[in-house]
């Protein structure tokens, strides 16, 4: 049991401003502003915004500012700020499939139409500490290579006016029925952000939960199917990251207007599947959806999803964490997590007292017994 | 109104959604005589996406939006609904929306919305160029055991 307590106060506001103090830090190191966070720290910046489940980058990098990096305490703002806004309105499901493409790579498919493109990515980096860029400017950082862009029929689709699409790596497999579909729906989507998740959650719930889950557990999880807790054969079919356009319904209007772009990473996982009582030998498909550039989230996302698929696909329950759609859903929150977990550090005198006295009753019964049986 | 005018306005509504608000007012610094009908109000859009790409809709999270409306001295009303928390750039997207409906559309398409779909469209190319060079064409070695 939690219990109001008084006093206090003067510490607690003592607390806080040496919080203050310590937030900013030696007073002679310039002091960061949102934007040196949001343009060089933007993969926490993702992060902050995928789980923290509001596409705002400034307000973001404000929440890692204030939070002094701790990257959960900044979800925690987002979080509580979030529930101050109206909801004004819901959009059109963005179109993936017109995404203007800074990357997009299929690890099973050398020759996708289209093309890999890398991107700015860490991959084949050495992972070297690069000493360059502790200079701050003591010696000139080397300059940007111009890059050569050659003229590409497929790079930029989706970058305005008439561009072809970037067609899904899954669209090929499908043509020859090898793989499954995924069918639109017009049904509107739970949203676990207005009623409380019910179980069993059906896939579009699921997605949401996963979406703004925590990376490092939606990572672990998806980490032990690959190792054997509900294995799923996943390989990466499609990873993409870029900009799509998102597009709203406007009451007073009568049509629907793009808004504004939101930067995305999408995943899809075509995964073995020999087949079940209920399904033909074919291949299946988990996805990854995550706010920002954030691929090692929307590639563990996919996988866990597709474990989650066991029993609509007819597959045996082999008792897998990755598996346990209660284990995962109710556990992949990190402000619920953290929530409940940090809450014991607060006085719980009340309840520790009655715990004190129920031991020391209990060990005055034992004495008494050993006493009489002496 | 016709389809061809809707289908004009969700273009120029897009652009002064996406362009960026200090450019905008820099284009656009005086506001005409307007009285406000929605002051500018800050709220979020449940942004959805589809499972596997194609399928059913699912919610993916929300974004920030600002939306306002703005009537004319002549009349027309303007609405606006722009990404993120800038009151100023929703007041002046509103304000363009409405004269975009007067006699006046013809100068502000030339004046404000042309450059902002020309530099919106540079943006793209550069973008659009660096991932161009980044294009790899990966190829499989013959390994000893398919010899």
């Amino acid at each position: 049991m939690y219990v109001a307590v008084k006093g206090g106060e003067r510490a607690i506001d003592n607390a806080h401003q040496w919080l203050a103090e310590e937030r900013r830090g030696d007073p002679a190191i310039p002091e960061l502003t949102i934007p040196q966070i949001r343009e060089q720290m933007k993969l926490a910046v993702n992060r902050v915004m995928a789980e923290g489940s509001l596409y705002d980058p400034d307000l973001a990098a404000l929440a890692i500012k204030q939070a002094r990096g701790d990257l959960i305490e900044a979800v925690f703002l987002i979080r509580a700020y979030r529930t101050t806004l109206p909801r004004l309105a819901a959009s059109r499901p963005v179109d993936t499939g017109a995404m203007a493409v800074d990357r997009r790579i299929s690890a099973t498919f050398k020759d996708l139409p289209g093309g890999q493109v890398l991107g700015p990515t860490f991959d084949y980096t050495h992972r070297l500490l690069d000493f360059a860029l502790m200079a701050e400017g003591d010696a000139p950082l080397p300059q940007a290579r111009p890059i050569e862009a050659p003229p590409s029929p497929f790079v930029g689709e989706g970058w305005g006016g008439g561009a072809p699409r970037m067609p899904h790596v899954t669209g090929f497999l499908n043509r020859d029925g090898l793989i499954e579909t995924a069918e639109p729906g017009d049904a509107t989507p739970p949203d676990l952000t207005r009623e409380p998740m019910e179980l069993p959650a059906d896939r579009a719930l699921r997605l949401q939960a996963l979406t703004r889950g925590d990376e490092g557990f939606v990572l672990s999880m998806a980490y032990s199917t690959q190792r054997g807790y509900g294995r799923t054969h996943a390989f990466v079919g499609e990873l993409r990251i870029g900009t799509v356009a998102v597009e709203v319904d406007i009451p007073e209007l009568g049509f629907a207007v793009e808004i504004g772009e939101i930067e995305l990473t999408e995943c899809e996982t075509v995964n073995q599947f020999k087949g079940s009582k209920t399904e033909p030998p074919q291949f299946t498909r988990g996805y990854g959806l995550v706010m920002g550039q954030s691929e090692r989230k929307a590639i563990a996302m996919s996988l866990v999803d597709r474990a989650l698929r066991w029993q609509e696909l007819g597959e045996d329950f082999t008792g897998a964490p990755a598996q346990d759609e209660e284990f995962v859903l109710m556990h992949c929150d990190n402000i619920q997590a953290t929530g409940f977990l940090e809450h014991i550090k607060l006085p719980h005198y009340v309840d520790f007292q009655a715990e004190l006295e129920l031991v020391r009753k209990l060990r005055a019964e034992v004495q008494a017994m050993q006493e009489a049986a002496e | 109104m016709t389809d061809a005018s809707s289908l004009a306005r969700k273009t120029w509504m897009a652009t002064l959604a996406k362009a960026p608000a200090r450019r905008l007012a820099a284009l656009m610094p005086e506001l005409p005589p307007h009285s406000v009908l929605r002051q500018p109000e800050i709220g979020a859009v449940m942004v959805r996406g589809r499972v596997g790409a194609t399928g059913a809709a699912f919610n993916l999270g929300e974004m920030t939006v600002t939306r306002a409306s703005v009537r004319l001295a002549s009349g027309e009303v303007g609405h606006a609904w722009v990404q993120g928390r800038d009151r100023g750039h929703a007041l002046r997207a509103a304000a363009v929306d409405a004269l975009m409906q007067t006699g006046a559309a013809a100068d502000l398409t030339s004046r404000v919305l042309t450059p902002l779909q020309a530099e919106a469209g540079a943006a793209r190319s550069i973008r659009a160029g660096k991932a161009a060079g980044t294009r790899v064409d990966f190829f499989t070695l013959v390994r000893g055991e398919d010899k």
